[in-house]
This record gives C-alpha cells, sequence and structure tokens, in this order.
C-alpha cells in the first residue's frame, strides 16, 4: 500500500476508522482538534454513518462514547490534556465499570503551552485509573497503536488511553494503513449490571480492576512496542518514554548509540525490563515528555538507590516539551556554536483579526469601565482571551472553561462592583450553563457578556453547539428577558452597545448581553466555500 | 541525502501550502518525511514555524536541533531572523523582503534587510511584487519555493509536480500561474546565489 502524509492526529484518526469504530466523540481543543475533523471529512466514515458531530464538552464525549461501548460498539474519544480535567468523573469512573465495545481515549498533551493554560501530563489520569496507556513514538506508531489499541481494550475489557503531545499530533510523516475491521454488531454486555456502579457492584468491579493489573503488567512486558537495546557502554541506562525515544537517536545519526536504552511506549511500565537495566547499568536517565511520572517513580526516597537522572535532579529541564538539543546536553554531547536571533527581532503575538466583532466589544467595554477602574471583568478560553493583551488589556481573568461566569459571581458575593463575566458562545455551552444558574438561583448582580461568533473559533472555526440556542437558553436558566440584550457588535453601533453596558451595571441581578457576529475567518471560509461551488456548478 | 528546512512566517501567510508542495515532492522520490507545524493560538497573526525535514533515511525528530537547519525559508523577513539559531554555519537564509507589519514595534525594514545581508548565504527576494507583476499576489509562496529550490536536494521537476499536485483542484490557469511564479523564483536565486 502507498504512503499517506499525515499528521499524527490523522494517522490515529484513520486508524480508528480502519478498527471500525462506530463513532468518534469530541469537543475541539489544541492539539487534538485534526483526529475528529479528519474522520467528519473521510469517505468511508461517511459512508459507514460513523458518528463524528461535535459534543457540548468532554465530559458528554466520554459519557456518550462509554455509551456507544456499552452498546457493543467500537468508540474513540477525543481531547486535548485540560478536556481531562472536565471528563475525569466519567473517564475514571470508566475504569470500574469496563468496557463492552473497544474504548481508546485519546489525550493530546500540550507541554510548553503552545495553546494551553498548563502542560498537566495526562499518563498520571491513565495511572489513577489504573488502566494502560500506550503512548506513540512516531506517526505510524500512533497508527498501529489505535489499531492494537481497540483490540487491547476488548481483550481487558477495559478503556485504553492513548495519549500523545503535540509534537506527534501537529508533525507530518507518510503512513502505512493497513486492511481495514468491520464495525462491530450491536450486543449487549454479559452482565446486565456491569454498568450499575451502587457501591456493592462497584466494590466488586474495584477488585476486579485491582485483579487485572498483573495481566495489564505482563501484557506490557511482552508489548512488541516496549523493547530492550543493549549497548556496550553501561556506564549509563536510558529508558525512553514516547517521542522521546526520537531526540536520542537523532544524537546517534549511524544508529551507534553506545549505551543500553528501552523504548517505553507501552504503560503500566515493564518493571522486569527496568530492572534489568537497573541492575547492568551504573546511572539511570529517564526520558519523558511532561511531567517526570516515571523518574519521580524510580527515584529512590532516601537516595539509597542508584542515581536516576532525569527532569527532577536538573540533567533536563523541570519543565516545557524536550528537544534533540536538552537531550544532548543530558547525555554530556556538544552541541554546536549557534548563530545568534539579532536584537531588532521583536515579539510577535497572536492577536485578534481585523474584523473580529470581539474587538468592538472590548473598545466599548474598556469607555465605559473607565469610570470604575481596573479589575472588574472575568473571562474565559477563546480567542477573546487576546483581550488580555494590548491594546485592549480589558480582562483580568482566564482559569477554565466557565469560569468567568462563577468567578464573576464569587467576586460579586464578595462585594466586587461591578463583575462582568466575558464568554464565548461555545464555551458558555461546554460550562458556562451551570454557572449563570448558580448567579440566577443567587440573584448575583452580575453582567455576563456571551460574546458570539458562531463558532468555536481558535481551534479552527467548528460548529458551535450554542448556535442559534443562546437566547432561549438564558431564559431557560430564569435571566430576566428584560435583562437579555443583544446587539451587533460593530463600529457603527458604538455608542449604544456602550449605553447597553453601562444600564446592564447598573441593574441589581444577573444581565445578560450577546453580542452577536459571525467569526470574520468564518465569513472569508464560507464565502470561499461558496465560490467554489459555483465553480463546479459552471463546469456541469 | 538529507535537506532539513526551517519555514516561517506569520500566521494567516500560508507557510503551510509550501511544506505541502515540498511534501507532496518528497513523497514522490520515495523520501522520509517529517513535517512539524504551528496550529492553534498563534496562528492568529502570530510568528509561525515549521520544521521540514527530508531524507533518503528514516528521520528520527519531528524538530530540527539547533545549528542544523540547511536552510532558513521565510516568507517575511523579519521572522527569517527569528529562528536563525536553527541555521548551520553555511546553511542558506531564503527570505521575502515584503514586510508583514502586524505590529506597532516592526523595525525599520533597511535595518531588517541590514541584518539578513550579514548572512554569508542568502537570497533576499521581493516575492509580492514579481507575484503582482505575474498576474496573483497570491503565487507569492510558490516565487519563495522556486528562490529554495537551488539548495534542496530533491529534483526540481519533482517539486514542479508536487504543485501541480496541490493546484491541480483549481484549475489548468491557477497552475500555469503557479509554476510561473516558481520559475521566476527559481530563476531569480540562480542568478543572485
Amino acid at each position: 500500500m502507498s504512503k499517506k502524509l499525515l499528521l499524527g492526529d490523522e494517522a490515529i484518526a484513520q486508524a480508528a476508522i480502519d478498527a471500525g469504530i462506530s463513532g468518534v466523540y469530541a469537543y475541539p481543543g489544541t492539539p487534538s482538534t485534526e483526529i475528529t475533523e479528519y474522520i467528519q471529512d473521510n469517505k468511508t466514515a461517511i459512508e459507514r454513518g460513523i458518528h463524528s458531530k461535535w459534543t457540548a464538552n468532554e465530559k458528554t464525549s466520554m459519557e456518550a462514547a462509554l455509551g456507544m461501548s456499552y452498546a457493543g460498539k467500537r468508540a474513540l474519544v477525543c481531547m486535548k490534556h485540560v478536556g481531562l480535567n472536565v471528563a475525569s468523573d466519567a473517564f475514571i469512573n470508566s475504569a470500574i465499570t469496563g468496557v463492552n465495545g473497544g474504548l481508546v481515549v485519546v489525550v493530546a498533551d500540550d507541554p510548553s503551552m503552545h495553546s494551553s493554560q498548563n502542560e498537566q501530563d495526562s499518563r498520571f489520569y491513565g495511572k489513577f485509573s489504573m488502566i494502560p496507556i500506550l503512548e506513540p513514538s512516531s506517526q505510524q506508531e500512533a497508527y498501529d497503536m489505535v489499531r492494537y489499541g481497540f483490540e487491547l481494550s476488548e481483550l481487558l475489557e477495559y478503556p485504553v488511553m492513548l495519549r500523545i503531545t503535540t509534537r506527534l499530533a501537529h508533525s507530518r510523516a507518510g503512513i502505512e494503513a493497513k486492511a481495514p475491521s468491520e464495525e462491530n454488531k450491536l450486543s449487549l454486555p454479559t452482565d446486565m449490571r456491569q454498568f450499575v456502579l451502587l457501591p456493592a457492584i462497584a466494590r466488586k468491579r474495584y477488585k476486579m480492576l485491582i485483579e487485572a493489573q498483573d495481566k495489564m503488567m505482563s501484557i506490557s512486558e511482552q508489548s512488541t512496542y516496549n523493547t530492550y537495546h543493549e549497548g556496550d557502554d553501561f556506564s549509563l541506562g536510558i529508558i525512553c518514554c514516547g517521542i522521546s525515544i526520537n531526540y536520542l537517536l537523532e544524537n546517534y545519526p549511524e544508529n551507534n548509540c553506545p549505551y543500553t536504552y528501552i523504548k517505553l511506549s507501552q504503560y503500566p511500565a515493564p518493571q522486569e525490563m527496568i530492572k534489568k537495566l537497573e541492575k547492568q547499568c551504573d546511572e539511570i536517565l529517564v526520558l519523558e515528555e511532561g511531567y517526570p511520572l516515571l523518574e519521580e517513580q524510580l527515584t529512590d526516597y532516601f537516595g539509597k538507590g542508584k542515581k536516576i537522572k532525569g527532569r527532577l535532579d536538573g540533567s533536563l529541564p523541570r519543565d516545557g516539551e524536550l528537544s534533540p538539543d536538552l537531550v544532548a546536553i543530558a547525555l554530556g554531547i556538544k552541541t554546536p556554536q549557534e548563530k545568534k536571533t539579532p536584537e531588532l527581532v521583536t515579539a510577535r503575538p497572536p492577536a485578534l483579526c481585523a474584523g473580529c466583532g470581539h474587538q468592538d466589544l472590548y473598545a466599548a467595554m474598556n469607555e465605559v469601565l473607565e469610570a470604575h477602574g481596573d479589575g472588574h471583568v472575568f473571562s474565559d478560553i477563546g480567542c477573546y482571551t487576546l483581550g488580555a493583551l494590548p491594546p485592549y488589556q480589558t480582562i483580568n481573568t482566564c482559569v477554565d472553561m466557565g469560569a468567568s461566569i462563577t468567578m464573576a459571581k464569587g467576586a460579586a458575593d464578595a462585594g466586587l462592583f461591578p463583575a462582568i463575566a466575558v464568554i464565548g458562545d461555545s464555551t458558555f455551552t461546554h460550562s458556562g450553563m451551570t454557572g449563570l444558574l448558580d448567579a440566577v438561583n443567587d440573584e448575583t448582580n452580575i453582567v455576563v457578556i456571551i460574546s458570539d461568533n458562531d463558532s468555536v473559533s481558535m481551534t479552527g472555526g467548528q460548529e458551535s453547539s450554542a448556535s442559534g440556542k443562546l437566547e432561549p437558553i438564558c431564559a431557560g436558566l430564569g435571566v430576566d428577558p428584560a435583562h437579555i440584550r443583544t446587539i451587533i457588535p460593530h463600529r457603527k453601533n458604538h455608542e449604544e452597545m456602550k449605553k447597553i453596558i453601562a444600564d446592564e451595571i447598573e441593574y441589581k441581578g444577573v444581565s445578560v448581553i450577546i453580542p452577536s457576529r459571525d467569526c470574520i475567518q468564518k465569513v472569508m471560509r464560507d464565502k470561499r466555500k461558496n465560490r467554489t461551488v459555483v465553480k463546479t456548478d459552471c463546469k456541469k | 541525502m538529507k535537506t532539513d528546512i526551517i519555514l516561517s512566517g506569520v500566521g494567516g501567510q500560508g507557510i503551510l501550502s509550501i511544506a505541502a508542495v515540498l511534501g507532496a515532492a518528497a513523497l514522490e522520490n520515495n523520501y522520509h518525511l517529517k513535517q512539524a507545524e504551528t496550529h492553534g493560538m498563534s496562528q492568529r497573526g502570530g510568528a509561525v514555524v515549521s520544521h521540514l525535514r527530508i531524507s533518503d533515511k528514516p528521520i528520527s525528530s519531528d524538530l530540527i536541533p539547533m545549528g542544523k537547519a540547511d536552510i532558513i525559508l521565510s516568507v517575511e523577513p523579519m521572522e527569517s531572523l527569528r529562528y536563525l539559531s536553527f541555521l548551520k554555519p553555511n546553511g542558506y537564509l531564503v527570505t521575502n523582503t515584503t514586510p508583514f507589519i502586524n505590529i506597532k514595534n516592526y523595525p525599520e525594514i533597511q535595518s531588517v534587510l541590514n541584518e539578513i545581508k550579514k548572512q554569508p548565504n542568502t537570497i533576499a527576494i521581493d516575492a509580492d511584487t514579481i507575484a503582482k507583476n505575474i498576474g496573483n499576489g497570491k503565487a507569492s509562496n510558490m516565487v519563495m519555493i522556486g528562490a529554495a529550490t537551488p539548495f534542496i536536494d530533491i529534483p526540481f521537476e519533482k517539486i514542479e509536480n508536487g504543485i501541480k499536485q496541490i493546484f491541480e483542484r483549481k484549475g489548468a490557469d491557477i497552475v500555469e500561474l503557479n509554476l510561473k511564479a516558481f520559475h521566476t523564483g527559481r530563476d531569480f536565486a540562480l542568478e543572485n546565489r
């Protein structure tokens, strides 16, 4: 079969389709978004009718996928690392229920925070839930491991986590696909109480999960994805988790690494293999992308064992993603003298697009808020977070999906006036609705601005779950319809927008302002699409 | 054979179209390829970079090590300097000279061009004007690929095929326009190397 040039994310998507999934469930999040997008556009997936519509958030994704697994079919869930925080209730309990149809949970971590609020390491969640974790070292291995992951999930009857990081997700390589499988037939679990986590059943299921650990370990020890490479210099043994193997080998281009090393791509970490390395070598260096999970496990609390090197002892930086250069330094390899970036090169941070409605909102807010001073605006995750940077510098917080409304509420409870939340349309339906309900029930004096561009824009303009539903949702949650105000955020409406904001600040209670204008990127994309359609029609 | 290229520019300038053409050419030649991209937040008008690695042997790292890139290919002059630490001592810096100014403190353009000239091997080309003269400013990225081809170890015809492949769907005249841009860039580099 010929090779296809695919992103790591796309390789995962192709593998899931070839593995016979019946559905993918996801909310957009960098660097995981392209997995679902690929499935949405894939011909086979469309013909098979594979479910691929975006969900409201990662928790609803995880639960729907578990439901599909309950019904005997294979399901894929994808999210960025912080998305797993949202999905964690369902995720951790899915290890107690176990699965029926194969269930693979792809979590894409973002070390160095290219497009994230933190760089948490999802392997901790995998370990916490006591399920196998797969961490591919290349795009091809990502393809192969998704296929393997579904088989493993059905063999063990547990969900399997596939953990990737930005560099694998957003890097292309030639991929060889293997013959596709059929979808599973609908079939209910053999034990009709397997998924009922009443304490009496959950206790039994948890014991089963504990007992399954030995089997998971022995599969890991035998896995062809974990390999032992014996060298002839035993002064150092190296454990390479996931893609870090590439950074090691990059430093030995003739494939002449003198040290013994383990390529580790499947967890639980293979204990016998690591014990053998410890026996053979004087010191151990752990290369892992993310937190020092394995390094911490191997490091002796009292410092009596052999020296373990890595992120904790300073051989590698404690934070940020790895690189061939950082690994070279840890190995004591001399790196070439670098050219320096000339001083005149200035930073070019991301900015709101020309023609974006968020800009007009912030321009109006800044004028109204001048009277109150800085420090009154709680915001959220999305393009509008860029409102923290010059020229607007309007917002004071960005913590997690939905936190704008609830933090504004807490500050208002503390006596801050005015307390204003700025949240996007899809972030509002992701995690903002419950916070608004709290404020309504408490009659809190806040202004919630839902800056609506009818799109999930920062991740590339995916369809928003909130589309056309914002006003009825707010009214349904109990906001007084007289204080649900809509406006088109545009220069020509600047004065009117200022008046609305000023009026609603003065109203003692929950107000919602919805400035609505389509994302300019979405408008341009739609224009291009229409042009192509016209052209095709002409040909006919 | 091994060519490591740092592609740089500003989010929205379409550096990934350059990567797509070179990627298609490399695959057609049965070369190995890895190409790390920038997605997400920085695409909104921020600095973007892509590491493109092509080799006849398997490639380990998705990232090019510091001081090892054969070429920096930049569609924006200041951005061509941002990643200088990746360029090997005798590597080529191939850059567009038309600045993309979306920040207030963009340095004086002449001083940027002077810094570029300080590098031992440079091709500085006004790709925007060349593309406009040919008939479409959007073809400037193809001018840039053309200007880099003398330093890339892939047969020139294979890269031409790559362009044909990528633009095929948009019709014969678009393919022709982009090929013309490509050739003009290449001729410029051959004359000015």
